[in-house]
């Protein structure tokens, strides 16, 4: 079953974002996009979340209906003024029904943070406040996660450990992740798309389930085949 | 600890400035009284100066609380209504061209002598820079906050209250800053202009009966006014931008 369609290309201002893009994304599967900086990966997600203001879309576009989606970014997004526990709640203040504080602390704990969740953001460290930013998206219990980039400024370490993770608390969703990293698509990525300026272009995804191991021989081939494709897509100044 | 060294160390080269140039040049006490006999003044006539300064302070601490209460609701609305923003912006600015203390003689004519011509005064003084503050930072709400809480399902005034309005917090106390060293200038041309009472009235009795020291007791008491007004500005500034940076 596709849970998002995108076949067509997005315009803002008669000016082309995107050309001739065809990225289905099957639900309950995690999805990898990936492609180099300023490729318009950003400007999918918006079209996915429903954010997109000003972008016209020529072609077929399924996207999700409102209230179906979560969104987790590469900056947390963290309210400082607010603790842990009540930016993981933050949804339902917005929404105007009584947050389920004891759900809040629950997923807290399940990413590693029992009894940090009366902390400010700025007493977290950045890991740390990433995995407040996963809380806060499982807290929202959509059927759709769209994930921007959301590890890539954290440490190698750190960012391993988050994918593990992440790979655990959404399996069963529908996850749609851009990416940059040939190597985190090909950790995560259950279907994996290049995205160049030229358009979207289908990889076959290394076998096993995820999050794979990075020392995987499959994975590693998928990995340099993945760069290679980045590298001939993007013209290089040198 | 240095800066108080330094504050007490020019104030005191300051004193004994005035104090060289009243014996230098053998000042009247009409013209330019020594610090001594402003002190003497600020002595004798200490309950006259408490009296007028608790309704100078009373003007300004009503224009504080209205003016900050108006320029903070018209903030919340024209962030909700960028289009009455737009609309609206020519004639807040040009509205600000008209210099305030030209309105005192109106504002008497139609309030009358008592405390309200010099309330509104004050209110219309701290008015814009609270409204133009905590605008400025309404508008400038982190983009992906916005963007998570409109994907969250937020309401326009939920976000509004839960979001745009902690974040702009520090710029409607930047506002607040300004508001509190403005409002009493206009509340003193409120009651220069007419008045019975208040730190302006007794200035400028004082003035019109000769006694400069009483003059200088008044002024140094409005001083000491203003500042108090603006360290307590700076403290409820800093405790609002700790709050909404998690500091």
């Amino acid at each position: 079953m596709t849970a998002l369609l995108l076949r067509g290309s997005a315009l803002r201002g008669g000016r082309v974002l995107l050309r001739d893009l065809d990225l289905a994304v099957a639900a309950g599967q995690w999805t990898c996009l990936l492609g180099p900086s300023g490729v318009g990966k950003t400007t999918i997600l918006r079209l996915c979340a429903g954010l997109a203001d000003g972008v016209e879309w020529r072609g077929r576009l399924v996207t999700p209906g409102p209230g179906q989606v979560a969104l987790m970014a590469q900056d947390d997004l963290l309210l400082p003024w607010l603790s842990a526990r009540d930016n993981v709640a933050l949804g339902a203040r917005l929404r105007g029904v009584p947050p389920d504080l004891v759900q809040a602390d629950r997923l807290l704990a399940r990413v590693g943070l029992a009894g940090r969740a009366g902390h400010k953001p700025a007493a977290l460290s950045g890991g740390e406040r990433q995995r407040v930013a996963l809380a806060r998206t499982l807290m929202e219990d959509r059927p759709v996660i769209l994930l921007d980039e959301p590890f890539s400024a954290l440490d190698a370490g750190t960012r391993a450990r988050m994918q593990d993770l992440a790979a655990e608390l959404l399996a069963g969703r529908t996850v749609l992740m851009v990416t940059h990293d040939p190597a985190e698509a090909a950790r995560l990525g259950e279907a994996i798309h290049v995205l160049t300026g030229a358009g979207t272009e289908r990889i076959v995804p290394p076998a096993g389930p995820i999050p794979r191991a990075v020392e995987d021989p499959g994975l590693l081939r998928v990995q340099a085949a993945l760069l290679a494709r980045l590298r001939e897509g993007v013209p290089c100044a040198a | 600890m240095r800066g108080v060294i330094g504050g007490v160390a020019s104030a005191a080269m300051a004193l004994a400035l005035w104090a060289g140039l009243v014996r230098l040049f053998d000042l009247p006490r009409f013209i330019l009284p020594g610090p001594e006999a402003v002190a003497a003044a600020l002595w004798r006539d200490r309950l006259l100066l408490a009296d007028h300064a608790a309704t100078t302070l009373t003007e300004i601490g009503a224009g504080l609380v209205i003016g900050t209460l108006l320029g903070a609701l018209l903030a919340l609305v024209l962030a909700l209504l960028p289009g009455l923003a737009r609309g609206l912006h020519p004639v807040l600015i040009v509205s600000q061209t008209v210099p305030v203390f030209a309105l005192a003689p109106i504002l008497t004519l139609w309030l009358g002598y008592g405390m309200a011509a010099k309330i509104v005064m004050a209110v219309l003084i701290i008015f814009f820079p609270v409204s133009t503050g905590f605008l400025h930072g309404l508008r400038r709400t982190e983009p992906g906050w916005l963007a998570l809480a409109r994907v969250m399902g937020g309401s326009r005034w939920r976000i509004l209250w839960h979001l745009r309005v902690p974040a702009a917090l520090p710029d409607l106390a930047g506002g607040l800053r300004l508001a509190a060293t403005y409002a009493p200038i206009g509340a003193v041309i409120g009651e220069w202009v007419g008045g019975s009472r208040g730190l302006g009235y007794l200035m400028l009795m004082a003035n019109g009966r000769a006694r400069t020291d009483l003059l200088f007791a008044a002024l140094l008491v409005l001083v000491a006014l203003t500042l108090a007004l603006r360290a307590a500005a700076d403290r409820l500034a800093d405790r609002l931008t700790r709050h909404a940076t998690g500091g």
